[in-house]
């Protein structure tokens, strides 16, 4: 009825529904498929009014381009001031813009447990660079014609940066395994830049680790295309939202990277501010996203949208949940060797370990209030449990956490014992200190401290960690929620978190044990003077 | 065995008792499931049945007020000491030797100074103190608007809540088996039902 109600106006819809009735009546339960449920038709497809330019009309753009950056250099002739709105993100700088210090990001000093760390590797992790040419140290983070706007603006689908070339494509098709990357039509692609699409994103973001969903247990390649089913927004039958829709993108800055700094710091709704950026569920839902007075309005200062709206991630594609290096270098007849497992994806790689992968992963729940403390190279730390590499900060007496769902990747990674910091490996390369090469962690580990400029004790060993993805792609439709007693029971999803009163997780023992006692001993009492009256009444009509 | 049929429960009190003791069943049952006890209804609807049947106990428990207050039967639960231990006595040994009941029920005077006491202890405390807590309890995210932020937790609340419930409990089984020992063993239910309870004459 709602979208009756937005297409007609008033004094129309008394016939409408009137016509509706009579015609749709015997048939209304099909005409009722038809209508995703949820869907409100609130939400349209993105306008294309705005656009004022066609770019296949620009000559600047019909040029020809023998290199990436001189497609930027015309991009700049016009956008003079994109590439130094670029500069500025961390998209370019692939460092926490909140930290002066310039540790934090993967172009600091942070690191993970996938491939560790970007010094010594740069050619095949700066291929998801928004940039071209970082190979090493000494990349000209100023120049503004290496800033990659192709990757972001392409609309035609066949622009592709080459896995192991710094963010390059390629001059002359090559091939990447069994994938053939051809040479981009510079010109076809220029003349059809456009807003960046889901695949635009994707094409990094859904492959973060090197391949689909290895990272992140909430993006993968499910979302080029999504179903309702994977992802209520990004539904293409439904709203169809762009990665924007939500990232809301200012000037090239776009909200939602969680470092020192929260995605978001107010918690505004539209309702309250129509600037306000998109990136929290409550931009557009409000704190009180249910009917008035539903009781799951009072949960919204305690929990997450996410954590009852996610109830799992990786369902569509399985994610890497286990990662262990320790056990990387074993080789069958003296070849490399991968073996697959049961979802289909590799339990063992030479080149890397063994992996664990899961789908459909019930997520760990914990207090967030939307910053991750994260180690650095640098930090010294007891490997004697397993080492948090990133830890989510957040307390039941913060106003602004919430209880969040998360992916905890966890796995073994080389450590030096003696330092006691963890340490990055030269893996990618075709030198001989390089591990995919020679196999030799010593080496590696060697050339990877010196590419970072840290020390390292020539020992190592290889130490357990966890990594916390927070939990907030992949909306499931409504009717797959969390239900109640999914949390409300003794041993539900939030048996171990603490700091909050959950009824029908809860109990006081002193008082369920003096209530049990009181209703046991009443039912005794009542018991024993019962038959003790039927007893004397036997007696005495006796 | 001569008894005099006296009408002692009018229409209304018989229909509040027996509102009452369905609201407190269901309370109850839907209670305990929502503190974890067992799985029956699930519990979103265990929840949204209690907070029905504590609002409707809020409405009804209003007219038994103005009722007992309009029709003098707040009289019937005026406390007294006297007889009382006669009384605990009777039910303590008495009751096995076939004794007589120390205070037989009368049109002027149809509670026991026991029951006295304890429906006046239900109805002015136990009810009172479920409504208060369970109303704060429903209403914790309102606190902040109350004003009383930070003098209660909602742990404390729930537990006595939950106390309180236990104390129900305990009294329904009491109560339901005390309903046996009138001079047959239904006749205080039938009375309950008619509204005329047959008292022995001795």
């Amino acid at each position: 009825m709602h979208n009756a109600n937005a297409l007609f106006p008033r004094r129309q819809r008394l016939a409408v529904l009137a016509l509706a009735l009579t015609l749709l009546l015997p048939g209304a339960s099909a005409w009722a498929a038809e209508v995703p449920p949820g869907a409100t038709g609130l939400v349209g497809k993105l306008p294309e009014h705005h656009i004022t330019a066609d770019h296949s009309k620009h000559p600047a753009l019909q040029q020809p381009f023998a290199s990436p950056q001189e497609v930027t250099k015309a991009c700049l002739s016009c956008h003079n001031q994109a590439a130094l709105q670029v500069h500025k993100t961390i998209h370019w700088t692939w460092l926490d813009p909140a930290d002066p210090t310039r540790k934090m990001g993967k172009g600091g000093i942070t690191f993970n447990n996938f491939c560790i760390a970007v010094p010594s590797n740069e050619p095949r992790c700066t291929s998801c660079h928004a940039g071209y040419g970082w190979k090493d140290k000494n990349f000209d983070f100023s120049a503004q014609e290496n800033v990659d706007c192709l990757v972001c603006h392409d609309r035609t689908g066949t622009y592709k940066k080459f896995p192991t070339m710094a963010g390059m494509p390629v001059s002359e098709p090559t091939k990447f395994g069994e994938e053939q990357f051809d040479p981009p039509d510079y010109n076809a692609v220029a003349a059809a830049v456009g807003r960046p699409t889901r695949d635009n994103c994707g094409n990094c973001h859904f492959y973060g680790g090197g391949g689909d969903a290895v990272k992140h247990g909430d993006l993968d390649s499910s979302l080029h295309t999504p179903k309702r089913e994977i992802d209520v927004h990004m539904d293409v039958k439904g709203a169809n939202f762009t990665c924007q829709r939500c990232h809301t993108t200012d000037v090239h800055f776009i909200a939602g990277r969680t470092y020192k700094e929260p995605a978001f710091t107010e918690r505004k709704s539209l309702v309250q501010d129509d600037q306000v950026k998109r990136i929290a569920c409550e931009s557009c839902h409000t704190a009180t996203p249910h009917k008035a007075g539903h009781k799951a309005n009072d949960h919204t200062d305690k929990v997450a949208c996410q954590t009852c709206h996610i109830p799992a991630y990786a369902r569509a594609i399985p994610t890497k949940m286990w990662w262990d290096w320790s056990t990387a270098g074993k080789k069958k007849d003296g070849k490399n060797y991968k073996e697959k497992g049961p979802l289909g994806k590799p339990v063992y790689d030479t080149q890397k370990g063994d992996f664990r992968w899961e789908q459909n992963v019930v997520p760990e729940y914990k207090w967030y209030g939307g910053r991750m403390d994260y180690l650095l190279l640098t930090d010294k730390v007891d490997p004697a449990k397993p080492v948090e590499i990133n830890r989510v900060i957040g307390s039941p007496d913060d106003p602004n956490a919430r209880i969040m769902p998360f992916k905890v990747h966890r796995g073994k990674q080389p450590f030096d014992p003696e330092l006691k910091t963890f340490v990055v490996p030269h893996l990618f390369g075709k030198d001989d200190a390089a591990y995919w090469k020679t196999y030799d962690w010593a080496k590696a580990i060697e050339a990877g401290q010196k590419a970072v400029g840290l020390p390292w004790s020539g020992k190592y060993t290889f130490v357990e960690t966890a990594y916390h993805y927070p939990i907030t792609h992949m909306v499931a439709p409504k009717e797959k929620a969390l239900q109640c007693a999914d949390c409300h029971s003794p041993a539900g999803r939030l048996a171990g978190v603490g700091g909050v009163w959950m009824p029908g997780r809860d109990a006081s023992s002193a008082a369920d044990t003096l209530g049990w006692i009181a209703v046991i001993g009443s039912l005794c009492a009542v018991t024993v003077h019962g038959i003790l009256r039927l007893n004397a009444r036997k007696r005495n009509d006796g | 065995m001569n008894t005099e049929r006296l009408y002692l429960y009018t229409r209304f009190e018989r229909f509040w008792h027996w509102a009452q003791t369905l609201l407190i069943l269901v309370l109850l049952v839907t209670g305990f499931e929502i503190h974890g006890t067992y799985r029956l209804f699930g519990f979103e609807t265990a929840f949204t049945v209690h907070n029905a049947c504590a609002w409707t106990w809020f409405v009804l428990y209003a007219f038994i007020v103005f009722w007992m207050a309009t029709t003098g039967e707040w009289k019937h639960y005026v406390p007294t000491f006297l007889k009382l231990m006669d009384v605990v006595r009777y039910y303590v040994s008495g009751i096995f030797k076939g004794e007589p009941h120390p205070v037989p029920k009368s049109e002027r005077s149809k509670h026991n100074p026991l029951q006295r006491l304890t429906y006046l202890g239900i109805v002015s405390v136990l009810v009172p103190f479920q409504m208060v807590t369970g109303f704060l309890y429903y209403t914790y995210n309102q606190w902040p608007a109350f004003g009383f932020a930070g003098a209660l937790t909602l742990q404390v609340v729930a537990v006595l809540h939950t106390v309180g419930a236990f104390a129900f409990l305990a009294f329904v089984i009491v109560h339901v088996y005390m309903t046996t020992t009138g001079h047959t063993l239904t006749a205080h239910i039938k009375a309950m039902f008619t509204g005329y309870e047959d008292v022995p004459r001795h």
